[in-house]
């Protein structure tokens, strides 16, 4: 029952969701992603990790995307049951050996005055901006209405027209 | 009023005192054991959530809950200018109903706007269509709409961000719902996909 699926898994993870990473000084930024967005979407999100292989902290102050006018750095939590969404003050601190994740449900970018729809498989350019490392060029890939990002083992892989 | 009345009445008052919070505490516990099933626990008819409204749905039409009988329901709060949280819900709750196949056509998925100033039928519509074609989104009045979060218990605020913007709190997690109208248990966006599926087959086939 579950072989087949797990096949088809395996042949979609390397297939295009495959993971890409950006190198830049200490910092990896592993697989900018983001999601298809419905044509009238007001927003699009962004996701990514960034490990930081160096010996002083940097933090991730901004960025931009060629999709949108704005580019936020927001965190979603659920608090006693309640979703709430706020701005990140400050900025987002990686010290030494740390990675930090940009996920859904957790701290995201929130792109606002969307250009155009983000559509599945249309990967789009933007900028991230550190503290110390500066600007740094990086493309998002983008997954399907359900998708997850690429190294996600589960079958929110599978896409959706 | 001599002392020995007095100590009466002191004494009486008392006893009227521990009845009173004697009574109050076990009606709070009842209520908040019934208002918190374990998560996809079968309703036991205690839990009070859930209740009548009249909603514009996602094509212009009046919908009250009622209208809504016969099939069990999943039912959510969002917004469409939400970035995060309401799409990853959407899109779990497409892939959801997309590996449930046929099965899953008895479901009706329900998406309450906590944003109607800016969520029109005409907006929810467009929004949709990315999604799967089962999901009805509603919306209404602000009166309208906060009667219906008040019916579900659910929690909705209007916060302002950045530039005259705003976003909206509101309550997180999808409510099930059996064919009775009877709260079911919920689905929670942390869950895997497959609790989230072995909940909705339970619900489905209940």
């Amino acid at each position: 029952m579950r072989f087949p699926t797990s096949i088809v898994l395996v042949l979609t993870l390397t297939g295009a969701a495959a993971a890409h990473e950006v190198t830049a000084g200490d910092l990896v930024i592993g697989h900018p992603w983001s999601r298809a967005t419905p044509a009238t979407a007001k927003t699009g999100v962004g996701y990514l990790t960034v490990t930081n292989n160096g010996s002083e902290p940097d933090r991730l102050i901004g960025g931009s995307a060629d999709v949108s006018a704005g580019f936020r750095l927001h965190t979603s939590k659920i608090v006693d049951g309640v979703a709430r969404m706020r701005p990140l003050e400050g900025g987002l601190p990686i010290a030494p050996g740390e990675t930090i994740s940009l996920k859904p449900g957790a701290t995201h970018v929130m792109l606002t005055g969307m250009k155009k729809p983000i559509l599945e498989a249309e990967p789009f350019a933007g900028t991230l901006v550190f503290e110390k490392a500066g600007s740094v060029p990086v493309e998002f890939t983008v997954e399907g209405f359900g998708g997850r990002p690429a190294e996600a083992s589960d079958s929110h892989l599978e896409k959706r027209q | 009023m001599s002392p020995k009345t007095l100590r009466r009445t002191l004494w009486g008052a008392v006893v009227v005192l521990c009845l009173f919070v004697g009574a109050t505490a076990g009606v709070t516990i009842m209520r908040a054991s019934g208002q918190a099933p374990l998560p996809g626990e079968a309703s036991s008819g205690i839990a009070n959530i859930g209740g009548e409204f009249s909603l514009v749905d996602h094509e212009g039409r009046r919908r009250e809950w009622r209208d809504f009988r016969g099939e069990p329901v999943a039912l959510f709060f969002g917004f469409t200018n939400c970035p995060d949280i309401c799409p990853t819900t959407l899109g779990e709750l497409s892939v959801l109903l997309d590996d449930l196949g046929p099965q899953g056509d008895d479901l009706q998925v329900l998406l309450i706007s906590g944003d109607p100033e800016r969520d029109t039928p005409e907006r929810l519509n467009e929004y949709l269509k990315s999604f799967d074609p089962q999901i009805v989104g509603l919306t209404g009045t602000e009166a309208e709409v906060d009667e219906a979060f008040s019916a579900f218990k659910a929690y909705r605020a209007l916060v302002p961000l950045e530039n005259g913007e705003y976003t909206v709190d509101h309550s997180a997690g999808v409510y099930l719902f059996d064919r009775d109208g009877s709260f079911y248990g919920t689905l929670d966006i942390h869950e895997s996909p497959e609790v989230q599926r072995q909940k909705v087959e339970r619900l489905l086939a209940s």
